[in-house]
């Protein structure tokens, strides 16, 4: 392999193909210079790999590695408002923040993302119902454009750049550093209840009633039931705690991690099945309640690091849609029979219910209705074949694929969900681009031709 | 931070400031409100350490530009840092460059430039510490060597030569300072992935700036006067000097 042509892969682990890393360590230097470099039309933002597919790949291109971009800048005690560089970890922001009465305002669920990512993918989590999406909480924050311009981007100066930026996919330039607003938490802990629900028509009633009261909510479903029980599973909801309890949950100590990737899946028929069957069992109650560590509720699977080299070493692929309010149920229910019938379940399968806050980015995937989320082991032809299928539905009920879990979904798909992709495309450097938007509009290197 | 706690580690004198060793140790210690004099070439990148570690916790911090390997300047930049910060109590010299070998081996001017970069300026820099340390009757002094001095290799021996010759320096300041209360710590890291290294392919030996910067605080508070990071260089190192002379010379290393 040639000097700075690296292995590197989204989170999905599926290979698109060697990928050439420039370094950018601070947020004064000039972005790389490519004219000088025969063989790399564009480059994109990576910053720390959590995106599954290609949206964070640049094959054939340069990747500009952010991840020594990680230096606060200001942090107001009184006000939230904090200021650091884009390859900033969430995990750095909470450590920083939750001892002093801080905590983000929207997480995904991995703490291991960095904020140039959480804007470039407008992440969204257990409050969206709330809080909307991270996008909705940045205040301004610095463009790098491949001209040699800093423009600073916020609603008011730079708007359009601002919104075409959030939810962008890194297309619009490099962010060197971003202002967003926290929100106060009291201690690090949330009361949490768990709650088992029969069947999708529980957990959409379930939905309804906790969205008001709790500012948490998100379920995990057992994909392998069908029948009465399509769409059984567990409804977590949570809200912050005002005072630490008596006999506080200790926060997670060293954690355990998948050392190598095994020749084969981990996941398969039978082990889905035992899961599925053994995780819905996990209580005997059907309502259990307790206070948790922000840590564990926020971001379960960090406990395993390295936890996508379970799925060998083909990797895998998740799926994430986003089905209107409107018809949503039965298209979940639709998705959800596919994916039954199909046998190759998922190991974790998501639901949420979006709320209304609307996002100021373009490009932005939450939007209202119903979120599913799952992930597949790589088994070729067969894999994409249901995922295709599971297009069909998606399409049918007018909803959208999430570009950050994408690395198959066609063009003409991305095109009917966002509809607002010419006007992002105007703003778009011309010297960025992603294995992601050639895929998926069709473009060629640096964006122009087609 | 833990063990002796009679001597909190408050005042903190940096050269090398944002190197990425140094830098990281910084944000550790950042952490229990430590204050900072940190010195380096470049004033945009000193200021922007200093937001990051007041962000982190720092109690307030100093910035110094200096070329350090212009002998003139080091002690006004050291008569400055004691001013400031009053007593230190922990002094971490972490300047260096790579030298590319090839060039030092046709061009003795530049041998002599690495040697000047990586042991020259250090070793002027740890005698005038030492001797504002020394009356002070507390505190302790690290310095980044490395792994490359404890053996000449043919790949990259003018920066083991000058990272030897520091490591045995250390080694003797280590007992001259033993008496008056000041501790000293020779830290040889092995690869470590840093914006030095950035055109090196990485493999599994490579060590992250945090890893080697979380075992400085450890070996600091344990009061240990070598600390090999990660630790298995320890092992690889004592096989290494170990290998005879004829096979050494053979292994293209």
């Amino acid at each position: 392999m040639a000097l700075g042509q690296l292995n590197r892969t989204g989170w999905g682990r599926l290979d698109f193909g060697p990928q050439t890393v420039l370094p950018y360590d601070h947020r004064f230097e000039a972005l790389p210079d490519l004219t000088g470099r025969a063989g790399l039309p564009s480059m994109l933002p990576f910053g720390n790999g959590r995106s599954y597919g290609d949206s964070c790949l640049n094959t054939g291109g340069a990747l500009v590695d952010c991840r020594r971009l990680d230096r606060f800048v200001s942090f107001n005690g009184e006000t939230g408002v904090m200021r650091c560089e884009a390859g900033v970890l969430f995990a750095d922001i909470l450590a920083i923040a939750v001892p002093r009465g801080w905590m983000l305002p929207a997480m995904p669920g991995t703490k291991f993302v960095t904020v140039g990512g959480a804007i470039a993918n407008d992440v969204h989590g257990k409050n969206h119902h709330r809080a909307g999406t991270f996008g909705c909480h940045v205040r301004r924050f610095e463009l790098l454009r491949s001209n040699g311009e800093r423009l600073t981007c916020s609603p008011d100066a730079n708007g359009e750049l601002f919104r075409a930026t959030i939810g962008g996919l890194g297309l619009t330039g490099l962010i060197t550093w971003a202002e967003f607003q926290l929100r106060p938490v009291a201690t690090p802990f949330l009361r949490q209840q768990v709650i088992r629900f029969r069947n999708l028509g529980e957990f959409f009633d379930l939905s309804a009633e906790s969205d008001e009261e709790y500012e948490y909510t998100v379920a995990w479903i057992d994909c392998l039931s069908r029948g009465a029980a399509l769409g059984r599973g567990w409804f977590m909801r949570a809200n912050h705690l005002a005072e630490a309890p008596a006999d506080p949950p200790r926060p997670p100590g060293r954690k355990p991690g998948i050392p190598f990737s095994p020749p084969v899946s981990l996941i398969n028929g039978l082990s889905l099945r035992l899961f599925n069957f053994v995780y819905y069992r996990k209580q005997r109650e059907d309502v259990s309640e307790g206070p948790v560590h922000y840590d564990p509720f926020f971001f379960p699977l960090d406990s395993i690091a390295d936890w996508n080299r379970m799925y060998g070493p083909k990797g895998f692929y998740q799926y994430q849609c986003v089905l209107p309010t409107d018809g949503g149920r039965s298209g979940i229910a639709d998705i959800l029979d596919r994916i039954a019938g199909s046998g190759t379940g998922s190991f974790l399968a998501v639901l949420k219910m979006f709320g209304e806050r609307q996002s100021p980015g373009l490009m932005s995937f939450p939007r209202p209705g119903v979120t599913l989320a799952l992930d597949f082991p790589n088994r070729g032809g067969k894999t994409l074949a249901l995922l295709d299928s599971l297009d069909e539905i998606v399409v049918a009920y007018g909803g959208a694929i999430y570009p950050a879990k994408d690395a198959r979904m066609p063009p003409r798909l991305f095109a009917s969900a966002y509809p607002r992709l010419d006007e992002f495309s105007r703003y778009m450097d011309p010297s960025f681009s992603s294995s992601f938007w050639r895929r998926v509009a069709g473009k060629g290197q640096g964006g122009t031709e087609s | 931070m833990t063990g002796s706690s009679n001597d909190p580690v408050r005042n903190i004198l940096m050269f090398g400031a944002y190197s990425a060793i140094a830098a990281a140790t910084a944000r550790r210690l950042a952490l229990d409100g430590a204050r900072f004099f940190l010195v380096g070439r470049d004033r945009q990148r000193l200021e922007s350490m200093a937001d990051d570690l007041k962000v982190r916790g720092a109690a307030d911090t100093h910035i110094c530009t200096a070329d350090l390997e212009d002998r003139a300047a080091l002690k006004t930049v050291v008569d400055g840092a004691f001013a400031a910060l009053e007593t230190v109590d922990l002094a971490l010299i972490a300047h260096g460059t790579l030298p590319d070998q090839a060039l030092c081996e046709a061009d003795p001017d530049r041998t002599f430039d690495a040697l000047n970069a990586n042991m020259l300026s250090q070793i002027e820099l740890l005698t005038l510490i030492a001797n504002r340390m020394e009356p002070q009757q507390r505190g302790a002094i690290a310095a980044i060597s490395s792994v490359a001095g404890d053996r000449g290799r043919r790949s990259n021996y003018v920066y083991g030569t000058a990272k030897g010759a520091l490591s045995i320096f250390l080694q003797g300041l280590t007992g001259r300072l033993a008496g008056a209360g000041v501790h000293v710590l020779t830290v040889k890291p092995g690869f470590v992935d840093t914006p030095m290294t950035a055109a090196m392919p990485k493999g599994a030996l490579w060590a992250t700036p945090d890893r080697v910067a979380s075992d400085i605080v450890r070996a600091l508070e344990r009061r240990k006067f070598v600390v090999y990071t990660p630790w298995f260089w320890w092992i690889i190192m004592a096989v290494i000097r170990r290998i005879p002379a004829g096979i050494f010379h053979k292994m293209n290393l």
